[in-house]
């Protein structure tokens, strides 16, 4: 390994590769030679290793443990911080959700690295591009000490293959745990995409008035995840995880429905940065047409069934 | 039990936000408020002392704020809904700090004051980072329940039992105290600050701590100690507004078109 190397820490659920791993190392490869980090058990290992060669991953290194997933992540970010300091990449690279930042902020701690959140491009020379305040502003910013720390946001780079046979490494891991996962319920996970994720959103506001049917069809119809404003889910109408906003998720999917939502700040801070703005309300006046590509002025519960009933029709 | 919780005044999460010339995030042009996110945190120490005894049986809740003099008003806030007392840590030094220095300075802070539980909201509506709570972890060597939707305290045991959710499911967690708690906004209902509250919080005392207090030079802090620096900023072009159709029968319709134009479908 050299002054060039870029690690990528890889997050999984079982072995399966989150989708964050493949646009992680697509970036990685053009900043330097990219080093997977997985932690996990070695099932999870023989699970995951074709994905990252696949995505030209030059090492893969697992992270062993039974334990170390059951923490959310102190064990997991010492683990890391030492084989950096043994290493010493020029940047880590980790995905900006909720585990890869806390996992960040405790690398950036112990190994006295600035630290970068909720990146959508890095540069060669790694300088961040970041896209704040709902995406009304544009940030260049750059880590000035240290082996620079920066998380990307799911969806801002495309993942491209460029397989490579990589080197396979497995680091046995003691995690020495205070706090402890007692019991786990796994969230029911429907045939729909996960919010940050997917490549299309379709969203419900207070004009669906509780009613998510026409929603969920429209999504269905188009693979999309479903989204909800912070109205729907205070309303208790929707699950809180699947908010978008300003106190819930920030998504930047090809395609954002979004139905019956005003536009209230809140909510487009969260989905402003979409590639793609579509908007169903029957509230010419919503603030929420300012953004759109392209805007209905109606009733969500008869142009969307219309919408899903067209799409249908042109897949045959 | 000593419960801290740390909480961060920040423009209104309604409003617009700007970064001044000086690269750093314009707090003059907005309401500041006590960011929304800490006061499910705040609410959270009210009702674990609540089920535990109230004040009488010994329980205290003090407020931890790194900010400037203004900071002061997000302070009482979070007093006016009943935590006891509060320090700020002030100095003209930490303006530009990054989130290494902040989360250093707190530590700081809570290592004086040997809290037996700190709460925090999952992340500041400004920088929305969401680290800090990972760093103090780091920081004070005390374990973290992330993305708590519930939390029971056990006193005597001196125990916490937390539900963390997020999107990989459910997971029940158990940690010795202390501990940090970052809660999630699903966990509680703020109450609002009642006459009385506001009117007791004016005699509560906020204390303030220099760096000089916390033993940290003004060099190791600010915009000139940071880890990370900002290039340069601009405004991101606007959207421009699209096509916008009244649906005539057809709304449907015409959205199918549009995506089938854009490829989308």
């Amino acid at each position: 390994m050299s002054g060039s190397d870029i690690f990528v820490f890889v997050d999984h659920s079982n072995g399966t590769v989150a989708k964050t791993a493949s646009e992680l190392l697509t970036l990685a490869r053009s900043l330097g030679e990219p080093h997977a980090i997985i932690a996990g058990s070695a099932g999870d290992f023989e699970l995951a290793k074709s994905t990252l060669s696949d995505f030209g991953a030059k090492s893969i290194t697992l992270l062993e443990s039974s334990e170390i997933n059951n923490h959310p992540s102190s064990a997991i970010a010492r683990a890391l911080a030492d084989l950096a300091s043994t290493k010493n990449p020029r940047a880590i690279l980790l995905p900006s959700t909720a585990r890869g930042k806390e996992i960040a902020g405790r690398l950036a701690v112990r190994l006295e690295a600035g630290i970068i959140t909720d990146a959508i491009a890095l540069s060669s020379e790694l300088v961040a591009t970041q896209s704040v305040f709902g995406g009304s502003t544009v940030v260049h910013s750059q880590v000035t000490k240290g082996c620079a720390i920066v998380t990307i946001r799911p969806n801002s780079i495309e993942a491209a293959p460029a397989p490579a046979s990589a080197d396979i490494n497995s680091i046995p891991v003691s995690a020495s745990i205070t706090a402890k996962i007692t019991a786990r319920e796994p969230a029911v996970r429907g045939a729909r995409p996960e919010l940050s994720e997917a490549n299309i959103i379709v969203s419900g506001g207070r004009g669906t008035d509780g009613n998510f049917a026409p929603i969920e069809e429209l999504a269905d119809v188009l693979g999309a995840a479903v989204g909800a404003s912070r109205a729907a889910t205070d309303a208790g109408w929707y699950p809180h995880s699947h908010q978008v906003g300003q106190t819930g998720k920030t998504v930047s999917p090809q395609l954002y429905i979004a139905c019956g939502i005003s536009g209230a700040i809140q909510h487009r801070a969260g989905m402003q940065t979409s590639k793609t703005i579509v908007v169903v309300n029957k509230d010419p006046e919503a603030p929420i047409f300012d953004i759109a590509d392209f805007g209905v002025v109606g009733d969500l519960f008869a142009v969307a069934p219309q919408a899903t009933a067209g799409i249908k029709a042109r897949k045959g | 039990m000593k419960i801290l919780v740390c909480v961060k005044q920040v423009p209104d999460s309604w409003a617009e936000k700007k970064l001044t010339p000086a690269k750093v995030l314009d707090r003059e042009s907005a309401d500041a408020v006590l960011n929304d996110l800490d006061e499910y945190a705040v609410e959270e120490a009210l009702r674990i002392v609540e089920a535990n005894g109230g004040a009488e049986a010994g329980h205290t809740i003090t407020l931890l704020s790194m900010g400037p003099e203004r900071a002061q008003e997000a302070l009482r806030k979070g007093l006016s809904m009943g935590a006891d007392n509060a320090l700020h840590v002030k100095d003209d030094a930490l303006a530009g700090s990054d989130a290494l220095t902040t989360s250093r300075i707190l530590a700081e802070a809570i290592k004086r004051e040997n809290p037996d539980l700190i709460l925090t909201g999952t992340e500041s509506t400004d920088a929305r980072m969401s680290v800090i709570p990972a760093m103090l972890s780091e920081r004070l060597d005390l374990p973290h329940l992330s993305f708590a939707g519930e939390v029971h305290v056990d006193v005597n045991a001196r125990t916490i039992k937390s539900k963390r959710m997020t999107d990989e499911g459910v997971e029940a967690m158990e940690s010795p105290m202390p501990a940090i708690v970052t809660v999630i906004e699903k966990i509680n209902e703020p109450r609002y600050p009642s006459f009385k509250g506001i009117m007791a919080a004016k005699k509560k005392s906020i204390s303030e701590l220099s760096l000089a207090d916390l033993g940290v030079a003004p060099s190791e802090v600010g915009s000139s100690g940071a880890w990370s620096a900002v290039n340069d900023f601009a405004l991101a072009p606007a959207r421009g507004a699209g096509v916008k159709v009244t649906d005539d029968g057809n709304g449907g319709g015409a959205l199918v078109e549009f995506l089938a134009e854009k490829r989308l479908i």
